[in-house]
């Protein structure tokens, strides 16, 4: 088989009893980006060199025989608002297409700690804003199973790339559904891990109190490894947990016996597409099957999260985005005949349309006079929302849903209707507002061929719950063995 | 009341917003180093530089401080409390916004006492918060250009907000200096006005005396010397009790003083105001601050100006002015209680100290801390006047030459023969000799005009070069002069 193909741990394997090696492999996936980025454009920056000298370095390690963590080796692609040291970091916007970061974040830290190797940075709706990778500053990313089609977003390069076989995993960010939802329209897992498993520095913020770091990977059990190696309290972030990280590997069981699993009725819609609704119940019924009890829970307030999440997200983003005014770093426009002016000019070139939207919302929403309207009872709604999931997760163990409301749309589609793209994150966003994790797996094909995604969410730490319960579903199921044609 | 320069029909109402630098060796959310001078941006990184995808971590050391510090103004101290963002652009400001405090405060509720004219004033303190400094844009010797150095940014701050309580100028200036003497006293603030580390913005109204509402007010900024603070508020009394008296109204605005001019300007009026869109912080998580912290804090606080103020009036005895004196910082107010401990005369004591001690080093520009008199030599200068060994005056010659030279007042008393002359033989020859030479005088006195013994005295005096006990001097002189 194309070593692109496999996962980590079988190449960890491979790795491991000297049957290939991380120059070879990653050689290979070099060669798979040459011939796939034309088609897809996962990638907005590809490091070729620097992938070599750390393969190399990984190879010297495995020759050695010293132990190797299991992602020594493995070519892994980061999205592009992970800060890298030396390796622009752009998120996919204008206003820092040049900007070489002076650190590396937590994240990259820790992987390059295990020995991964970094393939390249991947396209994502600029700033994360967006659900379709179309606001990138530099060209949008086609889904790998129909390139007429997007592959979701914000984290759209890195879904993309793996589902292409264009990395071994990557990593993405998700704020409102940006894990989840393009590893549904890739047909790759993706998981957003509880707020404060993994640490956020180094991760260009949009909303703070809602962005997670997490991994976008081939299965179940990749998911776990790339977890392993990421998560865990950092000193440089006070929102990450101090609370221990279990081996997420061994949480993986294909027995769901006395696994209690919810419904939540408010996820099951009017209009909602019938192919996604068919294969999401053939999924629940394979669970119990497994052993799963299921019932219905409520999530009461779920119709004011869309609302809720783009007061939130936007006037956090309104001023996490204030600092890009052309002082420092970035683009800067010129020549300009007052500071007033250059900041204008600056970030009306600098930004995109969506970006320029939010950072208006958001003002907005903070304003004197208004702030008590929008922004303090959107953090009343947040609280109703997430005692929602905690009224719900005393009943149960974990709570199934679709990813999104159906599968991946043709480029351009919304871009003309913002509402309608904000919509496609219906199902993602409450999470982000509960603070709670989730993953999204394949669970069925659409007639046309495009991936469904299945979400599970867990209690708030509960990723191995989560881990557990989708491991059994994989393995019962084949839906993840299927490769895109491309 | 306002006294100078007002007219007594207004009265002034004035509050002070302070922003002291907290005396931390790294800054509010990051490691890099608070010391002031160093070249530019030479005490950054990617945390105070503002760079994409950093995080701010909070400084233990900042919430001790701030809590020490509200606990010596008597403040509630919150026991859940939180930073929030304050947004504005400006250069000098990396982030974009400061993190700040705004709703729920470390501190609130708390007062200052101060003495203003011998008498206590109680001065409400509404707030203390932490907050980050942002840095500096240097605009000389640039042309068409300004420059930015961040090493102030993120140095931590603690802006400390009264209550309108002031009522003049003086009553300013007494709350300035005791706030500073408490910072000082704390060790959290170094207290050095002229390199900023404390800082004052104050905001003033007028209103008609017996007036119960406050005047719409003006808030100064860009004081950046404490000297300037007092020439600040009474130019702008003065203009706003101009505008009054001529009908006018005050208009509620910012104005920035105008160090050259000395005069204040308009910066931005109301309608200009910033809309700072304050929202919780959330790249920090709320502070919760146990009671057992606070405790432990309290129980480590120093004697404070006022408490000792308020102890050295009851345990020695002494005036308040002389207490207000000796508590104005912590070494001072140590010699003082040395110098008693080994010499129990407190008023005594205070006397000297405040008399000539303090002179002498106002003179040569010193800190008491760098006194070269001991307390134990200090002390030994008063017991030589007490058991009659010098007189007042020559101890005061005793005690110059103990400053200039460091050496102890009896061996200077010894060398320069300084000792008192008590015995009545050898005043009995000065008296003898004064008499004759002034047989006038004497014959004035016989006749009645006994006022002139004083000038017998002085000229006894005189011709002993100080040294004879003055006591004897009179007694030996009666007797001799009605023989």
């Amino acid at each position: 088989m194309d070593p692109t193909q496999l996962t980590i741990h079988e190449l960890h394997g491979q790795l491991k009893n000297h049957k290939t090696t991380s120059r070879a492999l990653t050689r290979l996936i070099l060669d798979r980006i040459k011939s796939v980025e034309p088609k897809i454009h996962a990638y907005t920056t590809v490091t070729p060199e620097a992938a070599m000298a750390q393969a190399e370095a990984a190879d010297q390690w495995l020759q050695s025989g010293r132990p190797a963590h299991p992602l020594t080796g493995i070519p892994i692609a980061l999205k592009d608002n992970l800060c890298t040291q030396g390796i622009r970091t752009t998120c996919s916007s204008k206003i820092l297409e040049n900007f070489i970061p002076p650190y590396n974040a937590t994240v990259v830290r820790r992987l390059n700690e295990a020995g991964a190797v970094f393939i390249g940075k991947t396209n994502m709706d600029e700033f994360a804003m967006g659900s379709s990778t179309e606001n990138s500053a530099f060209g949008l990313t086609a889904n790998p199973w129909d390139v007429s089609r997007i592959p979701g977003g914000s984290s759209g390069g890195s879904a993309a790339a793996v589902a292409a076989d264009a990395c071994i995993s990557a990593l993405g960010s998700d704020t409102g559904g940006s894990i989840r939802q393009p590893a549904a329209m890739c047909g790759v897992v993706g998981l957003k891990p509880t707020y404060g498993r993994v640490s956020r520095y180094g991760l260009v913020a949009f909303a703070s109190s809602l962005d997670q770091i997490g991994p976008i990977a081939k299965n179940v059990t990749d998911c776990a490894l790339m977890m392993n190696a990421i998560s865990g309290h950092d000193s440089y972030d006070s929102t990450s947990a101090e609370i221990p990280v279990p081996d997420f590997a061994r949480a993986l069981d294909r027995n769901l016996t006395g696994m209690r699993i919810g419904i939540p009725k408010e996820y099951f819609i009017d209009g909602m597409d019938s192919e996604v609704l068919h294969a999401v119940k053939e999924a629940i019924r394979v669970m119990e099957k497994l052993g799963a009890k299921t019932q219905d829970v409520f999530l009461p307030h779920t119709e004011y999260a869309i609302a809720t999440y783009y007061i939130l997200a936007t006037a956090e983003a309104s001023s996490n985005l204030a600092r890009y005014d052309g002082v420092k770093y970035g683009h800067r426009a010129k020549p300009t005949k007052d500071l007033l002016e250059m900041y204008m000019k600056t970030r009306q070139d600098g930004f995109g349309p969506e970006v320029k939207r939010r950072i208006m919302l958001g003002t907005y929403a903070l304003s004197s006079g208004y702030y008590d309207a929008y922004y303090r009872k959107a953090q009343c709604v947040r609280t109703l929302i997430k005692s929602d999931f905690d009224e719900a997760f005393k009943q149960v163990d974990l709570i199934v849903t679709p990813t999104a409301p159906t599968a991946a749309f043709k480029i351009g589609e919304k871009t003309q209707d913002p509402l309608q793209m904000y919509l496609s994150d219906i199902f993602t966003i409450s999470v982000n507002i509960a603070g709670i994790p989730a993953l999204s797996m394949p669970c069925g094909f659409t007639k046309a061929g495009l991936p469904i995604g299945l979400q599970i969410m867990g209690r708030p730490f509960a990723e191995e719950t989560i881990l557990h319960a989708a491991y059994a579903f994989e393995q019962a199921t084949e839906w993840h063995k299927r490769k895109p044609n491309i | 009341m306002v006294k100078t320069q007002i007219d007594t029909q207004y009265e002034a109402v004035i509050g002070l917003e302070v922003h002291a630098q907290l005396k931390t060796a790294s800054k509010i959310f990051c490691g890099c180093s608070t010391k002031f001078g160093a070249g530019p941006n030479s005490q950054t990184c990617p945390i105070c530089l503002g760079m994409p995808g950093v995080l701010p971590v909070l400084n233990r050391r900042v919430l001790e401080m701030a809590v020490k510090t509200g606990l010596a103004l008597h403040c509630k101290i919150s026991p859940y409390s939180r930073f929030a963002r304050k947004n504005y652009f400006y250069p000098d400001l990396p982030k974009g916004y400061q993190i700040s405090q705004y709703e729920l405060p470390l501190c609130e509720q708390g007062y200052l006492e101060t003495a203003v004219n011998g008498r206590i004033k109680r001065i409400g303190i509404h707030r203390a918060h932490m907050e980050e400094d942002a840095g500096k844009n240097l605009h000389e010797g640039l042309e068409a250009a300004s420059h930015v150095d961040l090493n102030r940014a993120g140095v931590p701050l603690l802006e400390i907000v009264s209550e309108p309580d002031i009522r003049s100028i003086d009553e300013a200036v007494a709350y300035l200096k005791t706030l500073r003497d408490i910072l000082v006293y704390l060790d959290v603030c170094d207290g050095n006005m002229e390199e900023g580390s404390l800082r004052c913005e104050p905001n003033l109204s007028l209103r008609p005396v017996g007036q119960k509402e406050f005047g719409t007010r003006v808030e100064l900024k860009n004081i950046n010397s404490f000297r300037f603070v007092q020439k600040a508020m009474e130019y702008e009394l003065r203009r706003q009790e101009k505008v009054l008296r001529e009908g006018g109204r005050i208009a509620q605005e910012t104005r920035l003083w105008n160090t050259e001019k000395e005069i204040t300007v308009v910066m931005r009026s109301k309608e200009e105001a910033h809309d700072y869109r304050y929202f919780p912080e959330p790249d920090l998580v709320p502070l919760m601050i146990p009671e057992d912290l606070i405790e432990e804090v309290r129980n480590g606080l120093p004697e404070l100006p006022d408490a000792k103020r308020e102890r050295f009036v009851r345990e020695y005895e002494i005036p308040i002015y002389d207490a207000e004196v000796l508590t104005i910082s912590k070494d001072l107010a140590h010699y003082f209680e040395a110098c008693v401990a080994i010499y129990p005369q407190p008023k005594t004591v205070s006397n000297w100290i405040m008399t000539e001690l303090l002179r002498e080093l106002n003179n040569s520009g010193q800190e008491i801390a760098d006194c070269p008199i001991p307390p134990e030599r200090f002390a030994g200068l008063l017991k030589l006047i007490e058991d009659g060994t010098i007189s007042g005056k020559i101890a005061k010659t005793v005690f110059e030459e103990m400053y200039r030279t460091g050496r102890s007042p009896e061996e200077i008393v010894k060398e320069k023969g300084l000792v008192q002359i008590s015995d009545a033989g050898a005043i009995e020859v000065l008296i003898e000799d004064v008499l004759a030479a002034h047989p006038n005088e004497r014959e004035s006195y016989r006749q009645g005009k006994t006022q002139l013994l004083g000038f017998f005295v002085g000229q006894v005096m005189k011709r002993s070069q100080g040294k004879a006990n003055p006591g004897k001097v009179n007694e030996l002189l009666k007797k001799k002069l009605s023989a």
